[in-house]
C-alpha cells in the first residue's frame, strides 16, 4: 500500500497505518488486497458476485472486523456485496467505510451493499465512514445500502458518517426487527459546494417490544442539498423514534420527509424534525468566551456533528 | 476600571438608555437594580458589546472599547453570564468550560469549577448543554463558564431569573461565595435583596437613567422608603 492508501485508510477507520486489530479485509480499486481471519471470524470471497461473506461464530465475545474500501482509480465503478452472518449471542464491532481519492476528470463510484443477519441475542456495533478527496473534476460518488435483519433479542447500533468531499450519495438503510430487538442509527452528514446527499430509512418493527431510535444530524453548506426520508412501520407493540436535525448555511437546502405508520394499536411512534441556521445567540455566547464569529460557528458545527 | 460616558440607546422611538454616565472601580462587587424595563439588561449588553450604543463611549482601563467586538472584549478580560443561558446540541459542559478557559483545562480543573457552582461534577461534565438540563442547572453552568475564565470584569444578567425557589436558595449561596470564585470586578443585575446585601455598591436605574449610586445602605434605604422597586420587598 502506498501513502495515499494509508492516508485514506486512516481517514475512514481511525486506525493508524492500516494496523488493524482482529479480522479484516481491505479492498482497493475493486479487488481484495489484504485479509486476516481469526478463530471466531471467517471471511470468504463470494463466488457469484463481487464481495465477501463474513461469518461470526456464536458466543464470540467482543471482537473487531474491519472491512475498509479505498478507491484511487478515476473512472472506476465498484459494486460490492458484503453479507454478515452473526451467530447467537455474539458481540462484535464492525468498521466499514469507503475513501475515494480522485485527482482526475472521470467519476469514481462505490456502491457497497451490506446485509446483516443477526441471530438471537447477537449484538453488533457497525461504524461506517465515507470520505472523498482529490483535485480533479471527476465526481466522488458513494451509494451505500444497508439491510438489517434482527432475530429476537438482537441489537444493532449503526453509526454512519460522511465526513467530507462526497459529491453525490444515496444512502439506503432497511431493517426488519423481531421481538425484543433494538436498532439504533446515528447518522452525521456534512455537505458543501454542490454536493447532494439523500438518505432513506425504512424500518419495520415486527416483533413485540421491537424498538428503533434513528438520529440524523446534518449540515448543508454553500449550494449543497440534502434529503432525509424515513419510514418507520409499527406492526406490533413497539417503539420508534426518529429525530432529524439539520443546520443550513449559505444556500444549503435540506428536505425532511417523515413517515410513520402504526399498524398496531400498541405501536408508539415519534418523528421529530428541525431545520434552521445556527442560532445567533449561540454565536454570541461563544464570542463572550473569546471566539470570533468564524471560530464560534466551527465549534457549534463540530459539536453538532460529534 | 470601567467608565461609561454619555451612553444613549433608542429603539422603536423609545429611549431605553438616556445619557448614562457611570464609573465602576476595580475589584468591586456592584449590583444594578431597578424596575423591569429600566434599561439594566441593555446597559449590561452594551458594556459587553452585544448591543452597540447610538451615542457615547465605553472605556475599560483607560481604553476606548466602544467599537470592539464581543470576543475582543472577552480577550481583554470581560465575561458575561446570560439571563437565559444558551443551549447547544452536541456541545458538552466540559467543551464549554474548555472553550471558556482558553487553555488546556484538564478534567480535574473543570470538575473543581463545577463543584464550586454547586454541581456534582462527575454527573455533569460530559452532559450536553441542551434542554435536558433544568433552568437551575443551566444557570450554574453559565456561571461556571464565566468563573473559569478568571475574568477581570464579569457581568451577570439576572442570575435569579427563571429558576425555581429551591434552586434559587442555593444559587444565592454561590453568589455569596462569589468573591472566592471570581477575582476582579463583578457586576450583577438583580432584583434580589440577598444579592443586594452582598454588594459593595448598588446602582439604581429607572426609566433609562441612573437614579442613584452608592453604598448599599444609602441606596437601599432610599429604595425602600420611596417604594421605587416593589420587587425588592418580595
Amino acid at each position: 500500500m502506498g501513502n495515499v492508501d494509508i492516508e485514506l485508510l486512516n481517514k475512514i477507520t481511525d486506525v493508524n497505518d492500516g494496523k488493524f486489530e482482529g479480522a479484516y479485509n481491505i479492498r482497493k480499486n475493486g479487488k481484495g488486497i489484504e485479509r486476516k481471519i481469526t478463530e471466531n471470524i471467517n471471511i470468504v470471497t463470494k463466488k457469484d458476485v463481487s464481495g465477501i461473506d463474513i461469518y461470526v461464530k456464536e458466543n464470540t465475545k467482543m471482537e473487531f472486523v474491519h472491512i475498509p474500501v479505498i478507491i484511487t482509480e478515476s473512472g472506476l465503478t465498484d459494486v460490492v456485496y458484503n453479507d454478515f452472518y452473526i451467530g447467537k449471542n455474539a458481540n462484535v464491532v464492525i468498521i466499514a467505510g469507503c475513501g475515494i481519492h480522485n485527482n482526475h476528470h472521470e467519476d469514481s463510484r462505490h456502491d457497497g451493499i451490506h446485509r446483516f443477519f443477526l441471530e438471537e441475542g447477537a449484538k453488533v456495533k457497525y461504524i461506517e465512514k465515507h470520505y472523498g478527496e482529490g483535485s480533479g473534476n471527476g465526481k466522488k460518488i458513494l451509494n451505500p445500502v444497508t439491510e438489517v435483519t434482527l432475530e429476537d433479542d438482537a441489537t444493532l447500533e449503526m453509526e454512519t458518517i460522511q465526513i467530507k468531499g462526497v459529491d453525490s450519495t444515496i444512502r439506503t438503510t432497511k431493517a426488519a426487527l423481531g421481538s425484543n430487538t433494538n436498532f439504533v442509527v446515528k447518522e452525521k452528514i456534512m455537505t458543501a459546494q454542490k454536493q447532494i446527499a439523500k438518505t432513506i430509512f425504512e424500518v419495520e418493527l415486527n416483533g413485540e417490544n421491537a424498538s428503533t431510535h434513528v438520529t440524523s444530524r446534518s449540515v448543508a453548506t454553500e449550494e449543497s442539498m440534502q434529503e432525509f426520508k424515513s419510514n418507520v412501520i409499527g406492526n406490533s407493540k413497539c417503539f420508534g423514534h426518529v429525530e432529524c436535525d439539520a443546520i443550513i448555511k449559505d444556500k444549503g437546502r435540506v428536505i425532511a420527509i417523515p413517515e410513520i405508520i402504526a399498524n398496531d394499536v400498541n405501536a408508539n411512534l415519534i418523528h421529530e424534525a428541525a431545520i434552521g441556521k445556527i442560532a445567533g445567540e449561540q454565536i454570541t455566547k461563544l464570542m463572550t468566551l473569546g471566539l470570533n464569529e468564524k471560530e464560534a460557528e466551527e465549534a457549534i458545527i463540530k459539536g453538532f456533528l460529534r | 476600571m470601567l467608565e461609561l460616558k454619555n451612553i444613549c440607546f433608542k429603539r422603536d422611538n423609545k429611549e431605553i438608555l438616556n445619557n448614562i454616565n457611570l464609573t465602576i472601580d476595580s475589584d468591586k462587587f456592584v449590583v444594578i437594580t431597578g424596575p423591569n424595563g429600566s434599561g439594566k439588561s441593555t446597559l449590561a449588553k452594551i458594556i459587553m458589546g452585544i448591543e452597540k450604543p447610538d451615542k457615547g463611549q465605553v472605556i475599560l482601563k483607560g481604553q476606548d472599547i466602544t467599537n470592539l467586538d464581543i470576543n475582543e472584549r472577552a480577550k481583554l478580560g470581560m465575561g458575561f453570564a446570560f439571563q437565559q443561558p444558551v443551549k447547544f446540541k452536541g456541545i458538552t459542559v466540559y467543551d464549554i468550560l474548555k472553550l471558556a478557559a482558553e487553555k488546556d483545562l484538564n478534567r480535574r480543573e473543570a470538575c473543581d469549577i463545577l463543584s464550586k457552582v454547586g454541581l456534582c461534577a462527575k454527573e455533569y461534565i460530559d452532559r450536553e448543554v441542551n434542554s435536558s438540563l433544568s433552568g437551575g442547572e443551566l444557570k450554574r453552568i453559565e456561571i461556571a463558564s464565566v468563573a473559569v475564565r478568571g475574568s477581570q470584569f464579569a457581568i451577570f444578567d439576572e442570575p435569579e431569573a427563571g429558576i425555581d425557589l429551591w434552586s434559587f436558595q442555593s444559587l444565592i449561596k454561590i453568589f455569596e461565595d462569589m468573591r472566592k470564585i471570581i477575582k476582579g470586578t463583578t457586576l450583577i443585575i438583580s432584583h434580589q435583596e440577598r444579592i443586594l446585601n452582598i454588594a459593595d455598591d448598588v446602582i439604581l436605574m429607572k426609566n433609562g437613567k441612573i437614579e442613584n449610586k452608592g453604598k448599599k445602605e444609602e441606596v437601599l434605604k432610599e429604595v425602600f422608603e420611596s417604594n421605587t422597586c416593589s420587587k425588592l420587598k418580595e
